[in-house]
This record gives C-alpha cells, structure tokens and sequence, in this order.
C-alpha cells in the first residue's frame, strides 16, 4: 500500500474533528488540499524536485497526530534557559505544533506587531489572516504543502506593520515532545508590511528519543521596502524526519536573508522558494549543513526572478562525515524581461569519507539578455597542502583538520547579520565537529 | 643537533634523494646550493615528514633523537621549522586563530600551559616587528591575498613565534624584491642564537649576503658532491654549476 491512502483514509474521517479544533480562515484550504493531495499523492524520486528523498518511505510508519489538540505537559521554559551572552531576544516556544501562550513578560514587541498562535489570530483577526495564508504555498504543485495545508491546525502569526521596526530579534523555539511516535504539521505566516523590519531565529529541538516526523509550511510576504532575516537551526536527533517547505514573495526594494543551518538531524528536507515580485528586491539565501553517521539532508531551493533589477545570493556548503548523504539543487528562473538581473549561486561540499555523498545539481533558465548571472558547485575533500601546512607548524592532523572544517562553513556563519548569534554559532559549530554535540541538548542555542 | 645518514627518498616511485650525509651542529649556518632538480626541496620536504615522501633507507636524528619516526607535528615540536618556499593560502583562517593553536599545541608538548588570550596578542605584536609585518596581515586569513614578500616576511614572523632551533628556510629568498630580501634576512639574523641553526637552501649568492653561511653544500642528482666554505657560494655565482659538473667526470 503506498503511504498516501492512510492519510487520505485519515482526513476522510477526521475532517471534521480537525475543522473543529482549528479555525475556520485556516479549514478554508482544506478541501482543495485534500483533492490536490489526493491527485498528487506523495512525490517520487521520478519527479525532479524530489530526485533525492523518498518521500513515501518516510510517511509509510505509523505516527500519533493531535488531532484533539491535547495539552502536552511541558513548561518550556523550565526546559530552556537561554544563556547566550548578549544575546537579547523577545522568547516565543511551539511545543510540537500549538503556540506556547503563557509568554514570559520579558518578551517585547513594538506597538501593533503581532506574534502568537495562528489559530488564535485567524478567529482575532480573520481578514488578515485570510488575505495572506496559504496563498503563496499552493497546494496544487507540492504534495508535502497539500498535506501540511490538511492538517494543520495551528502555528505562529508574526504580523509586523508597515514602518515598524523590531530591532530585538524574535526567537521561536519549536519543541517536539511526545511519549510515542509523533507527527507534527506546523504553520508559520510572516507579514511583514512595507518599511517593516524584523529578524526571526527559528530553532528545531526534539525531546524525547521516539521517532519524529514533522511537516512545516513557512509563508513569509515581504512588503516593500521591507528587511527580514530568517534563522533556521535544526538541532534535532537521528531518528526525526523534517519536511520544511519555505515560500517568499518580495516586494519592491526589500531585502530578506535566509539562513538554514542543519547542526543536527535524521533526515531533513528544506524547500525554499522565492519570488522576487518586484524591483530592486534582494535575497540572500544561505546554508549549512553538518551531517553525519547516517544523516540526510535534501535542500531544494527556487529563486524566481520575476522583474527586472533584482538580486540573488545563493550560497550552500556542506560537510558530510560518516556514511551521510547530501544533496542541492538550486534553481534560478530569470523571467522574460527581468532585465539587470544578477544572481549568483554557490555550493561547496566537503566529503569527509569515501562512503559519504553528495548530489548537486545547480540549474539555471534565462529568458532575459542583460543580466549576469553564474553558479558554481564543488565537492572535494580538505586541502592537502594547508593540511601539511599546519602540521609543520605544529598542529596535529585531527585538529588542522578541525580547523579547516571550521573554515570551511563558518563562510555561511559570517553571513548572519546578528552578532551574538553569529559568535553563538562559531562554538556551535566547533562543538559540533568536537563531537560534543551528539545529540540534541535541548536548545543548545539556549543552554 | 641534526645527522643525516646515507638518505635515500623517493616520491611516486623515483627515487630522488640518493644516499645524503649531513650534520649540522648548533649554532651553524648551512647552505644548499644546487641546480634545480637536484633535490634541494625534496631533502627539506623529507626532513618535516611531508606524506608525499618516502623514505627508502638512511637516518636522520635530531638532537640525538629518530626524527624520521615522528608526526610531522612532533617534529615541528622539537624545533624543526620549515620556512616554504610556497607559502599555502588557507581561506577561512584566521592568522590569530592559526598561530594560537600552533604556539599552544607547541606549549601543551612541552607540558606548559596555554597562553592566555592577552599573553598571545602581545607575543604576536613583539614577533611582528621582527619582520615589519603589517597588523593588518596578522587579522586576515593566513596568506590569503598576500603578495609574495608579505608570505615570506609571514614565514619568518611564524619561525618567530615558534623559535624552532633548527630552520630550513627553502628558497626564501625567490621572488623578494632587493628591500623585502634584507626585512626577511635580517629578521633570520635577529632570530640567530648560538643554540640555534640554520639550512638556507638557495639559488644566488644575494640572499648569502645577508645570512652568512658556515658551510656551503652543492647538492647535485641527489647527492652533496661538493663541500666547502663560504667562499664556494661565491665561485658558484661567478662560474655556475658546469665545472662541477666536469669534475664529476660529466659533459655540460
């Protein structure tokens, strides 16, 4: 039996129960995902887009869904205390997908942001909310956002009004805590109106040790003018499978930054696509990725260069250790007429072992003829000549090594526009590479 | 401080060194001299371990210890510098982060306690003068984008921190302009100490100005044929390496 049915099987008779315990500006999608998903059933590797994940094979076990939205008992806050040195963010939790709502007060936001549960905020505030959700994850091209779109029931609003500027960074912690094999489909929508401001750090942590599948779908509207940084940590363990599908649509002069770094995982697979809707928007769209053992991880990433005069930065390194598995495939569409256009792409991958892999596949179609535009993807062991470089000055092999591991992913490190979470990040990684990091310690951002 | 004896050494196969003998003592100053291909970068890149090399018969010690046993780090432990005659570039390291851990890992060898933070940025400034190297080098990637006195002048600023006893310096003076070339050979002569010694392996007589040598060697397909004073530099740059080679008994 292919994997779909018991989830076709599982919306059919719980529809109803899934309506009742979210809201209705978030069910309205649902009947068109269910036909789409129902179409579409789950990708296979046939398919371009999913060439390197076998979709089906990870929704064929059998998890638990809240459905009832039962309280899990955790306080999130016991759990986590954030110690970064100077590192001041307004705290937010998920626990596995309901939005944390005993906020602690030292969270603050300007006047008229929002940041809460969407379910909440789509029965508060149901024309904002029903202007922007699920309109840029269309359900009808991906199988995974179809059946997020399902599912779902709630998530997190930030709403950021036009001219306003969060200067304090907005962490969410998404927690997975379950006792049994758990399935969690979360939502983000992030609206950011024109002249807004804000950064977002999105961390991913797994309690317990049972099997975790999480689907995530992230809208994020960038208006004009607007500038937003979007943090992505996966700090998970081998055992938690994540389908992140990320979707951007940018306004005219605006200017977002996307970093996904996966420290830690089972098996991961982030989609991120953006269009660039009006002229003069920037993107930068940055990743990393530390895996080994028997780790995963799939990036896909679009870059949809609708008008003219728009910037794309594209840079995606890769170290795989062990008998893990990687793969990239950047796309980059230069519409007709979208002129000036100047994009770059770049992905490096280190292979630590013979047994290791990585797939990379970088793509581009252009339609227009004044624009520059290049890409360039490398995989390739240490250097071997820095490496003997270092030990006639006297540091040994393990930690030359070390050291150019380090340097080799701290150039997608370098490009978090947050000090302190960049310097975070430096001891993350070499704690990583240390094998001190072994399995997730909670947030190690924030422990 | 360092005997070889009867070195042979081979890459992929051929053997390029073909049975050296050499001892160097403290306080002395050897120069190679030889034309090229004869071995002169092989017998360095042996010395420090480089993988690339094999060992096929012979011994080296080291202050009476079997240098050809240990790491390239060990080696690098016990004094043992090599000033490259092709400085690597590493993106993404920091020279600080770089000279730290190699100044520490040298400390931690020798059973004494890392440097703190302050102790190390005040030795890398102390060092740095030797050589006028500018600050602005010390804070960016090693060697990234520096010009090829600026990696020289680098190399002599690490044998600095590292105060190795014995230093090859592997035609150090290739590609320096007549300015940089004296920075460089006077930031070796600071360095002199009657504990420690010197091979410089060159080309020209010019850098033999600056570093005075003790003895010269010619190293010739693998073998020192010719042993003698200073003065033999001097014969060599005049006459060049052809009568030698007839005094092998070999045609031009």
């Amino acid at each position: 039996m292919k994997a779909e049915q018991q989830y076709i099987d599982l919306f059919t008779h719980y529809e109803a129960l899934i309506c009742r315990q979210s809201a209705e500006v978030l069910n309205a999608p649902r009947a068109k995902a269910f036909a789409d998903f129902e179409r579409l059933g789950f990708p296979t590797r046939k398919q371009e887009k999913y060439r390197y994940t076998d979709v089906d094979e990870y929704f064929a076990p059998d998890y638990g869904l809240n459905l009832n939205r039962l309280e899990f008992p955790v306080n999130p806050y016991e759990v986590f205390r954030c110690d970064v040195p100077n590192m001041s963010t307004s705290l937010y939790f998920v626990v596995n997908d309901s939005f944390y709502k005993h906020v602690h007060p030292s969270a603050q936001l300007p006047e008229g942001v929002v940041f809460g549960s969407l379910k909440d905020m789509a029965v508060s505030r149901p024309d904002l909310v029903k202007k922007y959700y699920a309109k840029l994850a269309d359900t009808s091209k991906d199988a995974v956002t179809a059946f997020n779109t399902m599912f779902a029931q709630d998530g997190v609003l930030m709403y950021v009004p036009a001219n306003t500027v969060v200067e304090r960074p907005v962490q969410l912690v998404n927690i997975l805590r379950a006792d049994v094999n758990f399935m969690v489909n979360r939502r983000i929508l992030v609206i950011l109106e024109d002249g807004a401001q804000a950064k977002l750090l999105v961390c991913d942590h797994a309690m317990d040790e049972v099997n975790f599948l999480s689907t995530q779908v992230i809208e994020v509207f960038a208006g004009e003018n607007s500038v937003f940084d979007l943090y992505e940590l996966e700090e998970t363990h081998n055992s938690t499978v994540r389908f992140s599908n990320l979707y951007v649509r940018q306004e005219a002069g605006s200017n977002v930054l996307l970093n996904g770094m996966t420290l830690h995982n089972g098996t991961t697979r982030n989609t991120t696509e953006v269009q660039l809707a009006g002229r003069g928007a920037e993107i930068s769209l940055c990743g990393m990725v530390i895996a080994d053992k028997n780790e995963q991880v799939d990036n896909y990433t679009f870059i949809d260069h609708q008008v003219p005069d728009c910037t794309s930065n594209e840079l995606f390194k890769y170290v795989l250790d062990d008998r893990a598995v990687g793969a990239f495939s950047g796309k980059v569409l230069v519409r007709e007429g979208a002129q000036h256009t100047s994009s770059q792409q770049t992905n490096r991958n280190l292979c630590a072992t013979r047994e290791s892999r990585m797939y990379t596949q970088p793509q581009l179609e252009i339609y227009a003829d004044d624009v520059k535009c290049s890409h360039g993807a490398t995989v390739g062991q240490l250097d071997e000549n820095a490496l003997f470089y270092m030990q006639q000055r006297g540091i040994p092999l393990k930690e030359a090594r070390l050291l150019l591991m380090f340097a080799f992913v701290n150039e997608v490190v370098d490009h978090i526009r947050m000090d302190a979470l960049r310097d975070r990040l430096h001891l993350l990684v070499e704690k990583r590479f240390r094998g001190e990091l072994n399995k997730c310690q909670g947030c190690a951002i924030c422990k | 401080m360092l005997e070889i004896k009867d070195l042979h050494a081979s890459i992929n196969g051929k053997e390029i060194l073909k049975g050296i003998n050499l001892t160097v003592k403290s306080g002395e100053v050897h120069a190679i001299m030889g034309p090229n291909g004869s071995g002169k970068s092989t017998l360095s890149n042996v010395l420090v371990g480089h993988p690339a090399y094999e060992v096929t018969k012979g011994a080296v010690t080291f202050d009476g210890k079997d240098l050809l046993a240990m790491s390239p780090a060990d080696r690098s432990h016990e004094g043992l510098f090599l000033s490259f005659q092709y400085p690597v570039e590493i993106p993404g390291v920091s020279m600080v982060n770089f000279m730290r851990t190699a100044v520490n890992e040298q400390r931690k060898y020798k059973g004494l306690p890392a440097l703190t933070a302050g102790e190390f940025l005040k030795l890398m400034r102390q060092k740095r003068e030797i050589v006028e190297l500018d600050s602005k080098l010390a804070n960016r990637s090693v060697n990234e984008g520096f010009s090829g006195g600026e990696k020289k002048r680098n190399e002599i600023f690490q044998m600095a921190m590292l105060e190795p006893k014995l230093s090859i310096l592997d035609e150090t003076d290739s590609g320096l302009d007549i300015d940089a070339l004296r920075i460089v050979a006077e930031g070796v002569n600071k360095l002199k100490t009657p504990e420690t010694s010197c091979i410089v392996i060159t080309h020209y007589q010019r850098l033999l100005d600056y570093i005075k040598p003790d003895v010269v060697h010619v190293l010739y397909k693998g073998r020192i044929v010719k042993t003698a004073g200073p003065e033999l530099a001097l014969e060599l740059e005049e006459k060049g390496y052809d009568w030698i080679k007839k005094e092998l008994g070999e045609q031009a």
